[in-house]
């Protein structure tokens, strides 16, 4: 055994608190809490509930700030989602939070029918979307955008960053009706901010151009695959991305003009969920149902299993949605 | 015109039960079909609800300082259309195109469809828990209105059911009454042996509500525990537990096999109608 080996760092578990952020990143602690505390100062109807996980959704920076407008429902997730009703209906505004494990897999009715089917204004925001904790298929929710998309009337958002976060929040609250939102919480890294960028509930948006690559992607993906599009310079490749934060209603158009302007080009869509009922399926239909076909369409999405426990760069890269592996498959496919 | 927590007598609030048993029966007719049975049942405790207890304007279903009241049980739709109708929400005409394509009066209750129907119910296990919600929400506005949610003994199998029932308590609703119709009649069989729940108004006492067994047919019983759940001096939420005969008011109904879904044959209609009016004539007199 040699012993001038250098000691190999441990990889832990990615708790349920874990970053997405890599070393060094740029990040904001608790976008969407501050972003809701600041909102609620000019919107005197919202309220804050979380079923006993506002510490985990970052909800406890609203409850600080708010405290008499902050309701702890207890771990009930399916009550969440009534009482949320039961607010909306007097005139409330209610931001409900949990994980989205809860969301879409427990309480999946009583968010359909007690508060979509209603026409009700409340905003669901929910952490540890697709693979972002260590903690194995039960915390880790990479159908809820499969579950969610079935629903009438639900607007699905999945931002990317602090930057989207804390633009999406306002303009979520100003749309009158159900939402998701994929929640990415605690330090959060900031990257568009480095790109001409709005967020604007319902609009894809491009943020780089290139020619021989399109990326499509939403939450974390987005940033995944900026990284990768920097990297692929190296290799002669120019890449676009596109930018879907809102998942439904899907910004077809946006879509359709991005592929058919260059369909040379190779399409990737990258997405924090499974490969099955996410934006790569919704994107597939929308392209094929326009008769709009590229010259290659390939999905980088996790696949349809339950996933391993471990550290989320270990796991990331198992599953193919690390930079690396978006880079080196990105590669492959253009031979 | 508000109509507000009256002390109408006892006589009048059984002739008002009658007619909604009427109504319900008329509708059933229409359609030749529907739950009449959770209808004649129900029909006092409904007409307490909307001629003793509750506060509301006829004419106006969303007034704002109107007491809510929440059909967790979407099927008992013809239960409270029959109320509605009889309190003057919905005009009795209407009362024809039940169940009809394009009708306000659909066969589930829906708050999209009709005047004075709240929530949409049928989904078992969310009327109370959207009760709660509805009673945070009233106490931050801190406005006096009640909510009174209408639920069944099936219902109770739902655990979300419990959910709610934990957090009424925790948040100290004393705004919210809820009413369980212990018919003990459910999908597939009597609710007792589906999912036995044994004593339902102590499972409410035990999760800190205040709560009341009545016979659910007796409009002097119904009247003391509606009385006394709105005027209670208590900070607990209250539960109503209302035990009730499905078919009553129409003997042959009462004691035909009992099930969920009472079967009544088309030449039956009129014989019920003919009953419940003899019966009703009888005890008036």
């Amino acid at each position: 055994m040699s012993v001038d080996a250098p000691a190999k760092p441990r990889l832990k578990t990615s708790a349920m608190i874990a970053s997405i952020a890599f070393e060094g990143q740029r990040t904001v602690a608790a976008p969407f809490g501050h972003a809701l505390s600041k909102l609620a100062e000019t919107k005197p109807n919202i309220v804050g509930m979380s079923a006993d996980l506002a510490k985990y959704t970052d909800l406890h920076i609203f409850q600080q700030n708010h405290p008499d407008r902050f309701y702890q429902m207890g771990m009930a997730e399916q009550l969440l989602m009534m009482s949320g009703a039961g607010m909306a209906r007097e005139g409330f505004q209610p931001w409900l939070t949990t994980y989205a494990v809860f969301a879409a897999r427990r309480a999946y009715d009583f968010l359909c029918l007690a508060i979509a089917e209603e026409g009700l204004d409340v905003k669901v925001c929910c952490a540890l979307p697709g693979l972002t904790t260590g903690y194995g298929p039960s915390h880790q929710a990479t159908e809820d955008l499969a579950i969610f998309r079935g629903m009438p009337d639900l607007t699905i958002v999945d931002p990317c960053d602090a930057i989207d976060i804390e633009q999406a929040v306002p303009q979520i609250s100003d749309h009158k009706g159900a939402v998701y939102m994929r929640l990415l919480r605690g330090k959060v890294p900031a990257v568009l901010d480095e790109y001409d960028y709005k967020f604007e509930l319902g609009k894809a948006k491009m943020l780089r151009d290139g020619a021989d690559v399109l990326f499509i992607s939403s939450g974390l993906m987005t940033m995944r695959a900026l990284e990768a599009a920097d990297r692929l310079r190296a290799d002669k490749v120019e890449a676009a991305v596109l930018h879907c934060p809102t998942i439904k209603p899907l910004d077809e158009k946006t879509i359709i003009e991005a592929v058919g302007a260059k369909p040379g080009r190779l399409v990737v869509v990258a997405e924090n969920h499974s490969v099955i009922g996410g934006l790569g399926e919704a994107v597939a239909a929308c392209l094929l149902g326009s008769g709009t076909v590229p010259a290659g369409y390939r999905q980088i999405g996790l696949p349809d299993k339950f996933l391993d426990a471990g550290a989320l760069p270990t796991l990331h890269d198992r599953y193919g949605i690390s930079t690396d592996q978006v880079v080196a498959r990105t590669l492959s496919w253009l031979g | 015109m508000t109509v507000s927590a009256t002390n109408m007598p006892v006589a009048e609030l059984s002739r008002r039960a009658y007619k909604i048993r009427r109504h319900a029966l008329k509708m059933g007719q229409v359609q030749g079909q529907g739950y009449v049975g959770q209808a004649l049942g129900v029909a006092d405790v409904l007409a307490v609800s909307y001629f003793r207890a509750l506060i509301y304007r006829p004419g106006e279903p969303e007034w704002e300082g109107r007491d809510r009241f929440l059909l967790s049980i979407g099927h008992y739709a013809i239960a409270l259309y029959a109320a509605l109708i009889e309190a003057g929400v919905i005009p009795l005409e209407e009362l024809e195109t039940y169940g009809s394509d394009d009708s306000r009066l659909p066969m589930s209750g829906m708050a999209s469809y009709t005047p004075g129907m709240e929530i949409s119910g049928g989904s078992l296990g969310q009327g109370l828990g959207i009760a709660v919600g509805m009673g945070l929400g009233l106490k931050r506005k801190g406005t006096g209105q009640f909510v009174y949610n209408l639920m069944s003994d099936g219902e109770l199998g739902e655990g979300s059911t419990w959910e709610a029932a934990a957090s009424a308590a925790h948040w100290k609703l004393d705004n919210l009454i809820t009413i369980v119709d212990f018919n003990n009649q459910q999908a597939d069989g009597p609710s007792t042996q589906v999912l036995g729940m044994g004593d339902i108004a102590a499972k409410f006492a035990a999760f800190g509500w205040h709560a009341q067994f009545v016979d659910g047919n007796d409009m002097e019983a119904l009247v003391e525990a509606f009385d006394k759940a709105r005027e209670l001096d208590d900070p607990r939420p209250r539960a109503i537990v209302a035990d009730t005969l499905m078919g009553r008011g129409v003997p042959f109904l009462e004691e035909r096999e009992k099930t969920h879904f009472i079967r009544v044959d088309e030449d039956e209609w009129d014989k019920a109608i003919e009953v419940l009016d003899a019966g009703y004539a009888a005890a008036a007199a």
